[in-house]
């Protein structure tokens, strides 16, 4: 069958270093082909190629669509062509409808007035075929995360879109979220739709696709059809090691109760009659890596927030740190006390991304490079290299500024922040959200010599099995309400999701 | 021979790692240093030469100082993702209050300086606490400022000039300090500058941090020195230098040293670049941002004292959009007003750039609605070229 879209010799310079060397990539019509990588492989670049964000001329090599040569200058050139591509961080305007946002740059107008009839008709349908069941007047921002998605695609739909690129779509997805999106990807593969999906979770990748195609350092390794290889085929062509081993146990010793908790009452920010945290009251032990596990929305965060002082609405009740109650004001005073906390959102709420890599490292503990307020350099750029050398932070160097790192060297570069002093208690909100394999290896390995230091971890996350993998107990959280306190004994995912969604509570 | 290879490499790195990061920073005062060559070269032409005589380069320097110095507090507060619109009214005011006390109330000029500057902390910690802990958009508060500021200037002055100043208070903006006394200034605080770095360095080496070569070093002091001895000799030739010229020369060495070399510095930068990460990293960004204005208060403090010392009087129009002339300083010397971005000295140059246009246009009799369109002019293309630039990259 005739490719529809041909990539041929992709070769891409940023200054001296080569983000892709020689990348082919094909896409037959009506198919899904997965692009696996880890991060800084080169993944999002080649699709920035694909879609004309650089323009011909600023990359080697060729792209044909349908046969004939592209030579995009702009996103509009290959929009035109029907290639849409939704990125990892959305672009609606939380403010707009989704009629609007739908047809944002493109209204359906006589002579500069606006036909809300004909695009309320026409949102009507592409809501129907994205399955999204609200009204098309309905405000983006009032939408979860998952519906803005289907949105975006709604929105692509508009333009007629004949390719999809999907830039980790299911990140911040649900699990159930995720299962309506790729529901939806293969419709559309059934009604003729070719998409390229990238995506972290190797199990929906298996699940949908037609074809994989790995990429590693910028260099393709081999695409192949879904059926011929296993999950563990894809990491090793990924990591271009075997990983014998996704979650690295080690043994450690658990101490005595450090911090209690609660009963702690939370309620939302924008719509202060509703709770999002219901009497929840837990215990950490010294060393002990407690995983807390719940849906998107299930109040898992607000509690974070609430410990680490930095939650925005209304909140009560107390955290006792070594026996000594403490204030939940402000994070400056969580920090002081012991207690530091890695935000969920790398982007909104971690990196300061115009600062160098070095600068992001110390931002939290600057007062121990400094005598009256005055920086000792020295000091500080010690502690750096010695930072990024425990955490295995890959840059250039400290000088760099951080939003040229891929994410999961975001992620070591915050973590390396809060662990400048050395915290009794971490908080570690979704900690490897968005990065690839390799990096989540390494986060997990530093997790578990924390807890040898003694220091005590409170990892939230959304999956599962980094939930069992690494957990030594595990907080279920629905609703608010902590369902479930479960020691990682013989649990499985099913128990979990049992207790979550169960009546009552178990103990 | 491996061994002297590795050292060569490492070396190397480091050069470049120093490279890539001067790189952004050099361009950027390679376009100024650019654009005030041309500048010199036009309106020395266009003057027949008298543009480029020690005695205008000398009044060139003066008439720098006030925007510089409004600039350098102005840059703190662009840097912190703010902005201040009453920078203007503030200097008029507090120009106005520094001539009452000395004409009207006939205080000590000892006393004039201290009670005007405490005005100053005033109604900069007025603003910051609004801004900061009331949460009201800077642009409001200051711009209310802005008007209030002058408001209460004219019910002072009752709308008249305050003149004349006393033979004391002139000396802030009218006296030049002795051909001696600046070199020797000069040459004792190169001599600091130069034992602080080289103390430096013995730091470095302590915690085995890779130091430039010496031989670098000591090209780079030779360069500084020969470049500040040759303007003090320059403004010698005339009068000496201007005391403006020490107070605005002393603000931005602190205020670089502040903005590179302290806590509060690199938290005023990190708020700029991202507020609530900031925040969850323990920064009390209420508190930055209150002693942000606050300190730009004061330095208005210290602009008002030499305008009404220029002036010989307060006057119930000093000072108007002074505030504009500041932002356009920042700006063109490399602020970002999102925040995050910025430098003290690039502020002062860019002081310097309006100072010069200012400057020669009136010599060469240019009508002031002129001077107007001219300065709007650069500084949209200041900005044009500064978003451009930012789009290649």
């Amino acid at each position: 069958m005739a490719n529809l879209i041909e990539m041929r010799g992709i070769v891409k310079r940023f200054g001296p270093v080569k983000a892709l060397d020689g990348v082919d990539l094909r896409l037959e019509p009506g198919k899904i082909l997965s692009l696996c990588g880890e991060n800084g492989s080169g993944k999002s670049t080649l699709m920035k190629v694909l879609c004309g964000i650089y323009p011909h001329g600023d990359y080697e090599g060729q792209i044909l669509f349908e046969g004939e040569e592209v030579k995009a200058r702009t996103i509009k050139d290959t929009e035109k062509l029907g290639i849409a591509i939704i990125h990892q961080e959305l672009t609606l305007i939380k403010e707009l409808s989704i009629l609007e946002n739908i047809f944002l740059g493109a209204e359906i107008s006589t002579k500069g007035l606006m036909d809300f009839p004909a695009m309320h008709k026409r949102t009507a349908e592409l809501l129907k075929r994205v399955k999204l069941d609200v009204s098309p007047q309905t405000k983006v921002g009032d939408l979860g995360v998952g519906q803005q998605q289907l949105v975006e695609i709604a929105k692509a739909l508009s333009k007629k879109a004949r390719v999809l690129v999907l830039d980790e779509p299911s990140a911040p997805l649900t699990e159930s979220e995720t299962a309506i999106l790729l529901d939806l990807v293969q419709e559309l593969r059934a009604s003729g739709v070719s998409c390229i999906y990238i995506s972290h979770k190797l199990g929906e990748v298996k699940h949908i696709s037609d074809d994989i195609c790995v990429i590693r350092d910028g260099v393709h390794i081999a695409t192949k059809p879904a059926s011929t290889m296993t999950t563990d085929d894809i990491i090793t062509m990924m990591v271009g090691r075997e990983m014998k081993q996704l979650f690295p146990r080690e043994d450690h010793d658990i101490g005595e109760v450090i911090l209690k908790v609660g009963p702690i009452n939370a309620w939302d920010i924008s719509n202060p009659r509703m709770k999002k945290v219901v009497n929840a009251s837990f215990e950490l032990r010294k060393g002990e890596i407690l995983g807390v596990s719940g849906l998107v929305g299930s109040g898992r965060t607000e509690l974070m927030e609430c410990i680490y002082g930095c939650y925005r609405g209304n909140h009560e009740g107390g955290v006792e740190l070594n026996g000594r109650p403490l204030k939940l004001a402000s994070a400056r005073e969580a920090l002081v006390q012991g207690i530091a906390m890695v935000p969920e959102d790398r982007k909104r709420n971690g990196i300061v991304p115009i600062m160098s890599v070095g600068q992001n490292i110390t931002l939290a503990y600057l007062n121990e490079f400094a005598n009256y307020g005055m920086l000792s350099m020295a000091k500080e750029t010690n502690a750096i290299k010695q930072s990024i050398a425990s955490l295995r932070v890959k840059t250039p160097g400290p000088e760099l500024a951080i939003r040229n790192l891929s994410g999961g060297n975001q992620q070591k570069a915050i973590l390396a922040r809060f662990l400048l002093s050395t915290p009794d208690v971490l908080i570690l909100d979704e900690p490897t959200r968005g990065i690839d394999v390799g990096a989540k290896y390494e986060i997990y390995r530093l997790m578990f010599q924390l807890v040898k230091k003694g220091i005590s971890i409170i990892m939230v996350s959304s999956e599962l099995p980094e939930v069992l993998g690494i957990s030594d107990r595990v907080l279920v959280m629905h609703e608010g309400v902590i369902k479930g306190d479960l020691p990682n004994e013989n649990l499985t995912q099913e128990i979990i999701m049992d207790c979550a969604l169960s009546e009552g509570t178990a103990q | 021979m491996s061994e002297q290879q590795a050292t060569s490499k490492s070396a190397d790195g480091a050069n470049q790692d120093l490279l890539e990061k001067l790189k952004p920073m050099n361009l950027q005062v390679l376009v100024m240093l650019f654009a005030i060559i041309i500048i010199m070269v036009f309106f020395y032409f266009m003057t027949d030469g008298s543009y480029l005589t020690t005695r205008n380069v000398s009044n060139l320097f003066r008439q720098t100082a006030i925007t510089g110095i409004l600039a350098i507090g102005m840059v703190f507060v662009i840097i912190s993702g703010e902005i201040d619109l009453s920078v203007g009214s503030m200097m008029g005011l507090l120009g106005g209050v520094a001539a009452i006390l000395d004409v009207w109330v006939g205080l000590p000029l000892s006393l004039t300086i201290v009670f005007t500057l405490a005005a100053g902390l005033i109604l900069g910690f007025w603003n910051g606490w609004w801004v900061a802990y009331r949460k009201v958009p800077s642009f409001i508060v200051t711009l209310a400022g802005m008007l209030a500021f002058r408001g209460i200037l004219i019910g002072l002055t009752d709308g008249t000039t305050v003149a004349p100043t006393s033979n004391a208070m002139s000396i802030i903006g009218q006296s030049y300090l002795p051909d001696m006394f600046s070199m020797v200034l000069a040459v004792g605080v190169l001599a600091a500058y130069m034992i602080w770095q080289q103390r430096v360095r013995g730091q470095n080496t302590q915690y085995g941090i890779q130091n430039e070569a010496q031989g670098m070093a000591f090209t780079k002091y030779a360069v500084i020195a020969v470049f500040s001895l040759g303007i003090v000799l320059l403004l010698n030739d005339y009068r000496g230098v201007p005391t403006p010229v020490l107070i605005l020369t002393a603000l931005m060495l602190i205020g670089t040293f502040v903005a590179t070399k302290t806590t509060f510095g690199r938290r005023v930068y990190a708020i700029g670049g991202n507020v609530e990460a900031s925040r969850l990293s323990g920064i009390d960004v209420e508190k930055t941002k209150l002693r942000v204005y606050t300190m730009h208060g004061l330095l208005v403090g210290v602009a008002a004292l030499i305008l009404s010392s220029r002036l010989g009087a307060g006057s119930p129009s000093a000072g108007n959009m002074a505030e504009l002339d500041a932002i356009a300083a920042c700006v063109i010397g490399g602020a970002s007003l999102a925040g995050g971005v910025g430098t003290v000295v690039g502020a002062v140059i860019g002081a310097f750039i309006m100072a010069s246009l200012d400057n020669g246009m009136s010599m060469m009799n240019v009508p002031t609605f002129w001077q107007y369109v001219v300065k709007g002019g650069i500084l949209l293309l200041a900005v044009w070229m500064d978003s451009a630039t930012k789009r290649r990259a």
